[in-house]
C-alpha cells in the first residue's frame, strides 16, 4: 500500500533520484526529498498559490500534483530564476517596487508571473491583474506586486 | 493535511483504463485526471480512494475537434485549451469567455473539462455550459459506450448518471448558429472562487426578434439547468432592458434555490435575477 517508487525529478535541469509513495505531493518531494526549499507550502489544497512552479512551461500548483506524475517533466522552481549573481528581471522588479515584505508568497508569485509571461508575453495589464489574483499575499496589499510584474513584463517583452 | 495512501495505476490505452476501472471501481478506485478538485478533497481526507487510475498518460484523450456539427472534447482536454478559440464558431468565443472565470490560471493548466462535469459541482462553469447547450456525454466502460443527454446527466450536488465503472470519455457540445449571440455572468465573493450564482444565455436575432433562446442557471440549485419559462418570455421579443428584467424575474421565481450558512433562498433568488439580467446585457455588442 505504501510502497515507494524510485523516480527521477528534473528540477532546474538537475536530476534528483528519489523514492516516494504515490501520495507524496510534488511540493513535498521538491522540498523534502530534493532539498529545494525555495518553493513554499501554504494551504496544501490549491488556494494560496505559494507552491506554484513551472512544469513543461506551464505554471501549476505543486500541491495539487503527485510527485510520481512529474517524472520526465521539466520542473522549474525559484532557485532556477537567477543567472549566477544576476537576478531574473522579475526578481529585480520585486526588489525595485517593494513587491514583498515577509517573502513567504514571493516564490509562488515569481513563478506564476514568469510562467504566464513566457507563454503570453503580450498579455494585457487587465489580464495580468486577473492572473495575479491566483495567489495570496498577506503583507503587500498586492499593489506593489502588480507594479513589479507590469514593470517586469515590459522588460521581458523587449 | 496529506492524502491517505493509495495505489496508482497508469494505463496507456483507453481499454486498459476501462479494464482497471471495472476491476477497481468496487474497491474505492477513482479516476485521476487534472486532480484540481480530487486532490484537495484527498488532502482534507474527505476522499480516501484506495486506487487512483491516472488517465494523464492515456493516448488520444486530449482530442479537441469539430466535425462541423459539434465540438468533441476528450477526457484530458484541460480548461487552458479554451484560452484560445477551440473552433471557428461562436461556440469557440463562448468557451473562451467562460473559461476565464474558472478558478485561476494555474488551475486551468491542469483541470479538465470532462473532469469538471464528472465532479458535478453545482457552481461549475462547465456544468452550466453543458446544461445550457444540451451537451451529449459519452460514457465508456468495459461493457460498452452510451450517450447521456445533459438534462439526464446531472442528478444533484456532485452526483451524475455515470455508473461506478464508467469513464466520461468525451463530451460533445453542439455548434451554435453562425449568427448566435451569447452572454455569461457569475457572482462570487472573491475572484476565482466558487460562483454563488451564474447564468449563460444564447440566442439569435431574426427579423429583429430574439429566437432559439437558451437561458441556463448554475450555482443556485443542486444542478445547473435551462430555465424554459425564462426562455419563453424572451423568444419573439426585441432585445431590450424591460424584456431582460422580466426574463430574469421569471428565472428567479422558477428556481428551487440552494440554501447554506451564507445564503438563504431569498438572497440566492436576488443573485439569480442579477446574473441572468447581466448575462443578457453582456450578450449585446
Amino acid at each position: 500500500m505504501t510502497h515507494k517508487s524510485a523516480i527521477t525529478l528534473t528540477i532546474n535541469n538537475r536530476d534528483h533520484a528519489i523514492a516516494v509513495e504515490p501520495r507524496r505531493t510534488l511540493v513535498d518531494a521538491i522540498r523534502e526529498d530534493c532539498g529545494q526549499t525555495g518553493t513554499h507550502i501554504g494551504c496544501e489544497h490549491g488556494i494560496c498559490g505559494a507552491c506554484t512552479v513551472i512544469i513543461d512551461n506551464e505554471p501549476v500548483r505543486s500541491c495539487l500534483m503527485f510527485a510520481v506524475q512529474a517524472e520526465g517533466k521539466k520542473i522549474r522552481t525559484v532557485e532556477g530564476l537567477a543567472d549566477g549573481e544576476t537576478l531574473h528581471v522579475m526578481q529585480q522588479a520585486f526588489m525595485d517596487h517593494h513587491g514583498l515584505q515577509c517573502g513567504f508568497c514571493t516564490p509562488g508569485f515569481l513563478m506564476l508571473a514568469v510562467g504566464v509571461l513566457e507563454r503570453e508575453p503580450d498579455i494585457s495589464d487587465d489580464d495580468l491583474l486577473d492572473v495575479l489574483s491566483s495567489n495570496l499575499c498577506r503583507c503587500t496589499g498586492y499593489q506593489n506586486i502588480i507594479k513589479a510584474v507590469r514593470a517586469a513584463a515590459q522588460k521581458m517583452r523587449k | 493535511m496529506k492524502p491517505a495512501p493509495f495505489v496508482r495505476h497508469v494505463p496507456r490505452t483507453l481499454d486498459e483504463a476501462l479494464g482497471l476501472l471495472s476491476q477497481l471501481a468496487g474497491q474505492e478506485g477513482r479516476i485521476l485526471a487534472g486532480g484540481q478538485s480530487l486532490v484537495p478533497i484527498m488532502a482534507f481526507r474527505l476522499a480516501k480512494p484506495a486506487h487512483l487510475i491516472d488517465i494523464n498518460e492515456v493516448a488520444g484523450l486530449d482530442r479537441l475537434e469539430s466535425d462541423g456539427k459539434a465540438l468533441s472534447i476528450g477526457a484530458r482536454v484541460r480548461h487552458g485549451a479554451f484560452h484560445k478559440l477551440a473552433v471557428d464558431n461562436p461556440l469557440g468565443a463562448l468557451l473562451t469567455f467562460v473559461a476565464r472565470h474558472i478558478a485561476h490560471y494555474p488551475i486551468r493548466m491542469r483541470g479538465t473539462f470532462c473532469g469538471s462535469l464528472a465532479h458535478a459541482d453545482p457552481a461549475s462553469e462547465w456544468c452550466l455550459t453543458a446544461a445550457t447547450l444540451d451537451a451529449t456525454m459519452v460514457a465508456k466502460s468495459s461493457r460498452g459506450t452510451r450517450e447521456i443527454a445533459a438534462r439526464d446527466f446531472f442528478e444533484g450536488i456532485m452526483s451524475t448518471a455515470l455508473a461506478e465503472d464508467e469513464l466520461l470519455a468525451e463530451v460533445r457540445l453542439p455548434l451554435l448558429a453562425p449568427d448566435a449571440k451569447f452572454g455569461f455572468n457569475e457572482f462570487s465573493r472573491r475572484a476565482g472562487d466558487f460562483a454563488m450564482a451564474s447564468s449563460l444565455v444564447t440566442y439569435r436575432i431574426v427579423g429583429g426578434k430574439m429566437t432559439d433562446t437558451r437561458v441556463g442557471v448554475g450555482g443556485a440549485e443542486a444542478a445547473p439547468r435551462r430555465i424554459t419559462e425564462a426562455e419563453a418570455t424572451l423568444n419573439g421579443q426585441t432585445p431590450n432592458d424591460a424584456a431582460f428584467r422580466e426574463a430574469a424575474r421569471v428565472a428567479s421565481d422558477a428556481l428551487d434555490p440552494l440554501e447554506d450558512h451564507q445564503t438563504n433562498a431569498e438572497y440566492r433568488r436576488d443573485l439569480v435575477r442579477a446574473v441572468v439580467r447581466r448575462a443578457l446585457e453582456n450578450s449585446l455588442p
